[in-house]
């Protein structure tokens, strides 16, 4: 890890072997992907690159990453068994082993789907000590690394939809530690990721849902460490 | 804790406040985290309970790591031990099993707790959990010792990246047997300034260590260096407490180790391009493992 910021940087964190960065950052990974997605999906697939491709069977990289989709935190002993329980709730999964090295050494796709949303690709990286970021939301960029609580939106590109959002949020008293944009054309859609200090009551969350033309809202809450 | 601190410091501060390592450390993470001096103690007996389940655990287990390469060794050493067969005493023994117990653990998939990294995960728990068993000293005392040990590994880490892949070994089971002779001390009722050289002398000693795994993962060498260097520890915690002092201060070893750590080859830094990963034995399983992973 760079510069400890607490000790429980460097005595901790209680966590699955063997690796910080592709077995517990796996789980991280997973997790947030599992938490954007927002309900139980039905079929999952995770495409692995560079180191997370070549050494992942022997870090147990996937059992990790698809723990962390079925909401296990990194000392949960189930991750070990992660395909067996993924078969008793039915969902189907496959793993792909790729080699792409314009791309981070510890990347992964994770593509969810089922009936209700459809299809979602999120892309994370495990950039070590079991520090993660998520980088792309169908193909959105952002930056999420489960520091603090984080509201994602995806929306229509328009004048006054960030206003709108940031003056809810003021109405509140909830302060914006950090905020990404990134659109994919002019009055499309667009997307930005909010980190918040403290949290957001679900009532907040449901005023920003109301807001005209919010097509995806999701709420990660911080990152147990 | 306010980053900025170096360990003369850390040293002059307690010096002032006629306070021992651990105190001091608790009392600057207090006020950096803003959580009281008692939740920081209780979350580090938490972390210590997980340690003494993971040697509890890995001393019953022989089963082998996802690859095959290893996951026997302590199971080896106890049956040895039963035939009362060592050159070891019991604290020694105990030590090493209990080092070999919890990486072994870590290489099969079981529940851990990183100390500084999951790599080195065995060095600090082995000695902190041997060498209360043997003085029989209590809970309180185990938490002192792993904070001490927090404090070592928390400072260097100001300087020194603890991972692999930026410094090498130095930075991973290095720091964590400079944490762990840091401990020991502690737990032997040592002065603040022995704790500090045991830590230095520590150091100085795994200055340049590579990190060359086998086909990448966290086991050869792994494994075994995690039983070597618990033992190391207890060198440097037996040097400091006879009053062997470092000659060259730990900041400055610090700096050293970040300037080595800077001058060794990226193929010596957890990329498997060089050294043990790369000769013929270590290519040749590396090779039998992508054939076994890819069918």
């Amino acid at each position: 890890m760079d510069k400890a910021k607490t000790l429980f940087d460097v005595i901790g964190p209680v966590m699955i072997g063997p690796s910080s960065s592709h077995t517990a950052g796996a789980v991280r990974i997973g997790y947030l992907a599992g938490k954007i997605f927002g309900e139980k999906p039905a079929k999952l697939t995770f495409k692995l690159y560079n180191s997370f491709s070549k050494t992942g069977k022997g870090h147990g990289t996937d059992k990790g990453l698809l723990g962390g989709v079925l909401g296990y935190d990194v000392d949960n002993e189930k991750i070990k068994t992660a395909y067996q329980e993924a078969d008793k709730l039915g969902i189907d999964y496959a793993f792909e082993y790729l080699e792409d090295y314009t791309r981070h050494p510890n990347s992964v796709d994770v593509i969810l789907e089922n009936d209700n949303l459809g299809k979602m690709e999120i892309s994370g990286i495990s950039v070590g000590a079991g520090e993660v970021a998520i980088t792309k939301i169908d193909g959105y960029k952002f930056n999420i690394n489960g520091d603090y609580d984080t509201i994602i939106l995806i929306y229509k590109d328009k004048p006054g939809m960030i206003y709108r959002v940031t003056a809810l949020l003021q109405s509140q008293n909830i302060n914006i530690a950090s905020m990404h944009c990134d659109r994919k054309a002019k009055g499309k859609q667009a997307s930005m990721g909010l980190c918040i200090d403290g949290g957001i009551s679900d009532s907040v969350i449901k005023e920003l849902q109301n807001i005209e033309e919010v097509y995806l809202i999701r709420n990660i809450e911080v990152l147990k460490k | 804790m306010t980053n900025l601190m170096n360990f003369s410091d850390i040293l002059e501060m307690s010096k002032d406040k006629n306070k021992k390592l651990y105190e001091i450390c608790e009392l600057l993470e207090a006020e950096n985290t803003e959580i009281s001096v008692e939740e920081i103690r209780n979350k580090t007996g938490v972390i210590l309970e997980a340690m003494k389940s993971a040697i509890k655990s890995g001393l019953e287990s022989d089963e082998k790591s996802t690859s095959g390469m290893c996951g026997d060794d302590c199971a080896r050493l106890i049956s040895m031990y039963k035939n009362s067969k060592s050159l070891f005493s019991v604290l020694h023994q105990k030590i090493l099993t209990y080092s070999l117990a919890t990486i072994e653990q870590n290489a099969r998939m079981g529940k851990i707790a990183a100390c500084p990294t999951a790599g080195s995960c065995g060095i600090v728990p082995s000695v902190i959990i041997a060498v209360s068993e043997e003085l029989k000293t209590n809970k309180d005392r185990e938490i002192d010792a792993l904070i001490t040990a927090g404090l070592i590994g928390k400072i260097v880490s100001n300087k020194l990246a603890l991972a692999g892949a930026v410094a090498g070994c130095q930075s991973e089971c290095g720091v964590a047997a400079a944490m762990a002779a840091a401990a020991i001390v502690e737990l032997y009722d040592g002065t603040n300034i022995q704790i500090i050289n045991a830590a230095a002398l520590t150091l100085k000693n795994i200055m340049g260590l590579v990190c060359d795994p086998v086909a990448g993962l966290v086991e050869i060498p792994c494994v075994k260096r995690n039983a070597f260097l618990s033992i190391y520890a207890v060198v440097g915690a037996e040097l400091a407490l006879a009053g062997i002092e470092s000659v060259i201060p730990i900041d400055e070893i610090v700096d050293a180790m970040k300037q080595v750590g800077e001058m060794m080859s990226p193929k010596l830094k957890e990329s498997s391009e060089a050294g043990l990963a790369t000769t013929p034995t270590g290519l040749k399983i590396t090779e039998e493992l992508i054939q076994k992973w890819n069918n």
